[in-house]
């Protein structure tokens, strides 16, 4: 046997996810808290960041750093590389056409806003947006101010028991009347996954818009904008394995050109005058004032490290720890799932009978288990499930199978404390 | 008042026969989180229980992730102060009793007087549960001192 026929078969055979080494990627996961080693499920609220994305920003501050676009000299010319670079980086990793449909915002509640405030206007009363009952509050609340400045009225799919779209409701409300379609591609607290290409297929042939709130999706699996064919996509880096502090709109061009500013400022013009002020182009419009430079750095970092992981085989690892954790969930008396969705990915929401998810959020940190309590930003979700809140474990990719069992080991000694 | 709810206030036993200092010196012999937050959770359900009726939203005390309602009492007679807490977490229903048993059964001088804030440092489980956790410990102590203002 040769060599290379060695090296084939070997390579064959090793696990496709070695999951302790993409675990040295990561600093922060090696600690103690509360003298156990830190178990962080708490991936739906930020992610941790791989060494290669702090590294990333420190070599900028070290050598680059400038203000962008503003000539003149080397560093102001290196950091502007830097900069558009990642905004390339970004345009590559959602496969949108072209990089000035890529508008850096603080986040996904700033991406939001930007298309809400910016509709607003032209929004006519009796015009319909339309949302899920399973969306976050920065999918909520800048509809319903921009309802409130045009007189356009908020309309909200409904569920079902399992967390996912009520069947047949989204085409019932859907009409002529409906503007937007604004939706979660991934709920933060039951991490239902929408058939969201499907609905904005629908959408679109009945002239609305879309924007999709993917800020829960690309932390499991890629998103190609074309395919998708939304007009907007909003999402965080944070979530993404980035820096906090930056985020992106995503906009077809023309859906951006048509969009009025969001803030006004230095960058986003083309001259000023106090008689009138022309707007800049594309992205830049939607850019007032100095940018979050090392963010988009750290953020191109990030897209970097995803790239070069084999994604297919972290959902795989990903739907195992779903499984696993399904699984465990059944043998705990008085553990209730909130959200049991057909297609989801590993967020595990739960009550358990007698416990407040506040309780299990403190006696899981004296185990170093880090989760999520209360109404993660969905107060109508909330309501709906009829719960005061939940306990809500958030995997990612470098989670292990041994953490699901340590979090349904420290559950059940949690019961036998409290019960 | 009905004197069923007057007996509910003059009854509790945080503050009178349950005391911080007892509290504190059980507290130091216990090692582990484990018996802490047990011990805590035990002194919750010893609390008496909360009038149905009282939970209302002139009750509520805001700024907690669990749902907390607080009573008083005042008694001319005595100058005391009564007090009842209710949560429907565990662990914030333990704290409760804590702050009930540095708090109860006091004239309003008397409990503005106490040093919660050290009685919380001597508590090791207490520093671990900070206020931006939402547990509304802060919450529940400024409400009380409020009270106690109001009938100096
Ligand atoms: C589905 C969803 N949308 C929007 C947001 C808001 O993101 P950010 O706070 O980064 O703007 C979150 C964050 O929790 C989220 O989970």
């Amino acid at each position: 046997m040769t060599q290379v026929a060695t090296a084939t078969i070997t390579q064959a055979m090793i696990t496709p996810f070695d999951v302790q080494k993409i675990r040295e990627d990561f600093p922060i996961l090696a600690q103690q808290v509360n003298g156990r080693p830190l178990v962080y499920l708490d991936n739906g609220a930020s992610a941790q960041k791989p060494l290669s994305v702090i590294e990333s920003m420190n070599r900028y501050y070290r050598t680059d750093n400038a203000n962008v676009h503003r000539g003149a000299h080397t560093l102001g010319d290196r950091a502007t590389a830097d900069f558009e670079g990642a905004r390339e980086k970004v345009r590559a990793f959602l496969n949108a056409r072209e990089s000035r449909e890529i508008i850096w915002t603080k986040g996904t509640t700033e991406a939001i806003n930007v298309v809400a405030s910016g509709l607003a206007q032209s929004l006519q009363p009796g015009d319909e947006i339309l949302v899920s009952h399973m969306e976050h509050h920065a999918n909520i609340v800048p509809w319903q101010m921009a309802a409130e400045r045009s007189g356009a009225v908020l309309k909200v799919i409904p569920l079902d028991e399992r967390g996912q779209l009520l069947e047949g409701a989204f085409e019932t409300l859907l009409s002529s009347r409906t503007k937007i379609l604004a939706i979660t591609y991934v709920s933060n607290v039951l991490g239902t996954i929408n058939p969201v290409r499907e609905m904005i297929a629908q959408a679109k042939a009945i002239g609305a818009l879309t924007l999709v709130d993917a800020a829960q999706a690309l932390p499991h699996f890629n998103v190609d904008v074309q395919q998708l064919n939304c007009d907007f996509l909003a999402f965080s880096s944070h979530k993404l394995f980035g820096p906090t502090g930056i985020g992106v709109l995503y906009g077809k061009a023309n859906c951006l050109e048509a969009l009025p500013p969001y803030q006004g400022g230095g960058e986003m013009i083309e001259r000023v005058t106090f008689a009138k002020t022309t707007w800049n182009e594309l992205p830049y419009k939607f850019e007032a004032g100095t940018p979050a430079i090392a963010e988009a750095v750290g953020l191109g970092a990030a897209l970097d490290y995803l790239n070069a992981l084999d994604r297919p085989a972290i959902e795989l690892h990903e739907q195992n720890l779903l499984k696993r954790a399904q699984l465990l969930a059944r043998e705990v008396p008085g553990m209730h799932l909130i959200g049991t969705a057909e297609q989801k990915v590993p967020v595990v929401s739960f009550k358990i009978e007698g416990l407040h998810p506040s309780d299990i959020g403190t006696l899981l940190d004296q185990q170093g288990i880090a989760i999520r309590t209360g109404h993660h930003c969905a107060m109508p979700l909330m309501d709906f499930f009829a719960v005061p809140g939940t306990a809500r474990a958030s995997f990612a990719f470098y989670n292990t199978q041994e953490e699901v069992e340590q979090l349904f080991t420290a559950l059940q000694k949690i019961q036998r404390m409290c019960c | 008042m009905t004197q069923e709810q007057k007996a509910l206030f003059v009854g509790n036993e945080f503050g009178a026969s349950i005391t911080t200092d007892e509290i504190l010196e059980t507290f130091s012999f216990l090692d582990d989180w484990e018996e802490r937050y047990a011990y805590v959770i035990d002194l919750g359900k010893k609390l008496p229980p909360f009038p149905e009726s009282e939970k209302i939203e002139l009750n509520y005390v805001h700024g907690c992730q669990s749902q907390v309602w607080l009573i008083h009492y005042f008694d001319q007679d005595s100058g005391k102060m009564y007090l009842l807490i209710e949560s429907d977490a565990m662990i914030v229903k333990g704290l409760a009793a804590v702050v009930l048993a540095a708090f109860n059964a006091k004239t309003p001088q008397e409990l503005l007087a106490v040093d919660i804030e050290g009685i919380f440092n001597q508590m090791d489980l207490i520093r671990h549960i900070s206020p931006t956790r939402g547990n509304g410990l802060r919450s529940m102590v400024k409400k009380v001192q409020g009270m106690a203002r109001l009938h100096c």
